[in-house]
């Protein structure tokens, strides 16, 4: 008994303390000034790598969700009789939530487990030690610069996405179960607001952007530097990167759209 | 000699994982001379490096390095005094997603604002001193683990530091590039003047070049002085592994309880 | 991969973001670029505006023509005052018009529409619309129906 609650309690100073090292870990990669000359090449690379290489996946989801949320949509609300609504529904619901949320889903999985593997793969074989024994400072050459591509590239993916969402459930609703397009566009365009929809939606899948990215390199840069090591900080990575996109995502929604 | 200390460890005192492994290490390292430090695998040779290059704290006593106390320093004083020293990895530790010319290149890049061109014949005339000019354009995965270790040693002398540690800088090797690495660690001591801290386990290769050798075990310097000295050492413990006797007072396996426990009472579970 | 080839993919990277935003904010959420501005301000008061919304439309003959800004209680008459951005093209509103509050379909949205007057006089800006048509509320439809009054 007594042996449990020892385990509780030490599980307990663990979780606190790996916060907290997170938390000094974060101010170690973002403090000091980054030089352009230097950090901007070294952005760019990763940019590459988090950004552009996640486009595929992407662009692929979001047209079939969006394709399925046309389909769906217009089977609910053609038993109404208002299948019209269909494009602002399609567009309210990948705007707000799914463009959002989904990308940083497909993120933590594509390019969060590849930040992982690589820094903790990284450590494994003492580069980043031996980079500090150089005189440089691998939070700042390493890391930041993964960090703020993360951070940079979320958005950028969500609008992607939303917008292909949007197509695909354009190409279902409107070309194949013929909803009339002028309606769809028209019903779409009177009900999303740029800065309360689209904006919110934004600001959301920054936020993801810059968690999912400090929960990857932070799991690369702490896990144990061996192979089951790495695999198990890669885990982590995908599931604390899903599980706090999916809990930020209801403290957002609540704070931007809910009436209180 | 003790006027001219670079570094400076005093009744260090380190602990990992719950296990002592310096217990009061009191050892002066001597300018511009080549030092060796020797010792059964894992004593800690490693780690000693670690904590001159400030990667690691003592628990209690003093690391100095040049004057500066190395776990007092301020972040930024560290890292500037880290670009003095030059530290080969026993694993090599190249940048994976670096060609080896790259690899080289990379701590000029970062502390130096030199033309490429120049960039250029300094990583050229490095590669050339290991043996591997030829190598340039190859990835490290792509380099057997010597020639790992070369191009690692050629990276850590780029910036021509004052103080360099090799950790192990002879595994591996073949004979011919063995004799090649002795030669060109005493030329980089004499001709430039470099202090040098040797990490091996190659007794003769190691007291033919260095000037000062110490040997650890059981998280002490169990002995030290100039090769002549530690050759004529009192010490059986010295004598042993100088000799590389297996039986004597130095142990060869890690602390474990009595074999006749682990191997007798469990009756073969594997 | 050279540093230059990067350089161009991870700049169509952003150019596409740039132009999935504009879509978004052009084609998805209508905002279009010139009718932000102009526009002016008329009030109608009701007694009861139901489930009006600000960011409602306001429509004529079943075209936009503006959007609801703001609704606040007068308190001195207990009245609903409903602001309305109507877009500054629209400037000859007859006087005698009456905005009227309505509902699209049976459970849709509810918005303003204009049914327009003889008048030959038109509303300026900052006019109030002198006969208004309160929501209709079902409820009370209904509960009226039963009680047969
Ligand atoms: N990360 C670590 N956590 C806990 N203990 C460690 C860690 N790294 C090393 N040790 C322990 O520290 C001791 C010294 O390790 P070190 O790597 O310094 O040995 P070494 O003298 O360099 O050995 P070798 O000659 O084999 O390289 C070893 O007994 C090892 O068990
Ligand atoms: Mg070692």
């Amino acid at each position: 008994m007594m042996d449990r609650i020892a385990a509780l309690g030490r599980g307990g100073l663990d979780v606190i303390s790996s916060f907290g090292r997170s938390g000094r870990f974060l101010v170690g990669v973002l403090a000091g000034i980054p030089r352009p000359a230097t950090g901007f090449p070294l952005l760019l690379r990763q940019l590459y790598f988090v950004g552009v290489l996640s486009l595929a996946i992407v662009v692929v989801s979001g047209l079939f969700i969006g394709m399925v949320l046309g389909l769906q949509g217009y089977t609910i609300l053609s038993d109404y009789g208002s299948e019209a609504a269909i494009g602002q529904m399609i567009a309210l619901t990948l705007v707000r939530e799914l463009g959002p949320v989904v990308t940083a889903l497909l993120f933590a999985g594509r390019a969060g487990s590849a930040l992982t593997a690589e820094i903790g793969l990284m450590k494994a074989t003492e580069q980043l030690s031996s980079m500090e024994m150089m005189g440089v400072d691998p939070l700042r050459r390493v890391i930041a610069p993964r960090l703020w591509a993360g951070f940079i590239a979320m958005p950028v993916l969500a609008i992607i996405f939303s917008v292909v969402g949007i197509w695909g459930g354009m190409l279902v609703g409107v070309d194949w179960l013929g909803v009339f397009e002028g309606a769809f566009w028209g019903n779409m365009q009177s009900s999303v607001d740029f800065v309360d929809d689209v904006l919110n939606g934004v600001i959301k899948s920054v936020v993801f952007g810059f968690v999912c990215a400090w929960i990857a390199v932070y799991q690369g840069y702490d896990c144990v530097p061996t192979s089951a090591g790495i695999s198990s900080a890669t885990t982590k990575t995908v599931v604390y990167s899903s599980l706090a996109v999916l809990g930020l995502d209801f403290v957002l929604t609540a704070v931007m759209f809910g009436d209180f | 000699m003790e006027s001219s200390a670079y570094i400076t460890l005093k009744d260090v005192v380190f602990s990992r994982a719950g296990r002592r492994i310096f217990d009061g290490v009191t050892l002066d390292i001597p300018k511009g001379k080549i030092t060796a430090i020797m010792g059964p695998s894992g004593t800690g040779k490693t780690t000693l490096l670690r904590l001159i290059g400030g990667q690691l704290r003592p628990d209690s006593g003093q690391v100095s390095v040049d004057g500066h106390n190395v776990p007092a320093l301020k972040r930024k004083d560290l890292y500037r005094l880290r670009e003095k020293m030059g530290m080969l990895f026993q694993s090599g530790a190249l940048f994976t997603d670096l060609s080896v010319y790259e690899n080289v290149a990379f701590p000029l890049r970062v502390h130096t604002k030199l033309p490429e061109d120049m960039i250029r014949d300094i990583v050229l005339m490095k590669l050339e001193a290991v043996g591997l000019r030829g190598a340039r354009k190859l990835m490290p995965s792509e380099l057997s683990g010597g020639m790992t270790r070369r191009v690692a040693l050629a990276r850590s002398i780029a910036l021509d530091p004052e103080l360099i540690m090799y950790d192990e800088p002879f595994a591996g090797q073949d004979p011919i590039a063995m004799g090649v690495l002795v030669k060109l660690i005493r030329d980089l001591n004499s001709s430039m003047g470099l202090t040098s801290v040797l990490v091996s386990h190659d007794v003769p290769e190691s007291l033919s070049i260095c000037h000062y050798a110490c040997i650890l075990a059981d998280g002490k310097v169990i002995g030290e002085g100039t090769p002549e000295e530690l050759r004529q050492h009192p010490s059986d413990r010295v004598q042993q592994f100088l000799n590389g006797q297996p039986d004597g007072p130095v142990p060869f396996h890690y602390p474990a309880s009595d074999a006749a426990a682990d191997f007798g009472v469990t009756g073969g579970a594997l | 991969m050279a540093q230059r080839t990067t350089e161009v993919i991870v700049g169509l990277f952003m150019i596409a973001g740039l132009a999935a935003l504009l879509f978004l904010a052009l084609q998805v959420s209508g905002l279009s670029p010139k009718s932000a501005g102009d526009r002016y301000t008329l009030y109608a008061n009701f007694n009861d505006t139901g489930g009006l919304a600000p960011r409602g439309k306001v429509s004529m003959a079943g075209v936009t023509i503006g959007a609801i800004e703001s609704i606040e209680l007068d308190t001195e008459t207990f009245q609903a005052r409903v602001v309305l951005a109507i877009d500054a093209g629209i400037d000859n509103i007859p006087a005698d018009s009456a905005a009227v509050i309505r509902t699209s379909g049976l459970l849709g949205d509810q918005y303003i529409d204009i049914s327009v007057g003889g008048d030959l006089e038109s509303l300026s800006p900052g006019d109030t619309f002198y006969s208004t048509q309160s929501a209709m509320n079902l409820e009370r439809l209904i509960s009226n129906f039963a009680s047969g009054r």
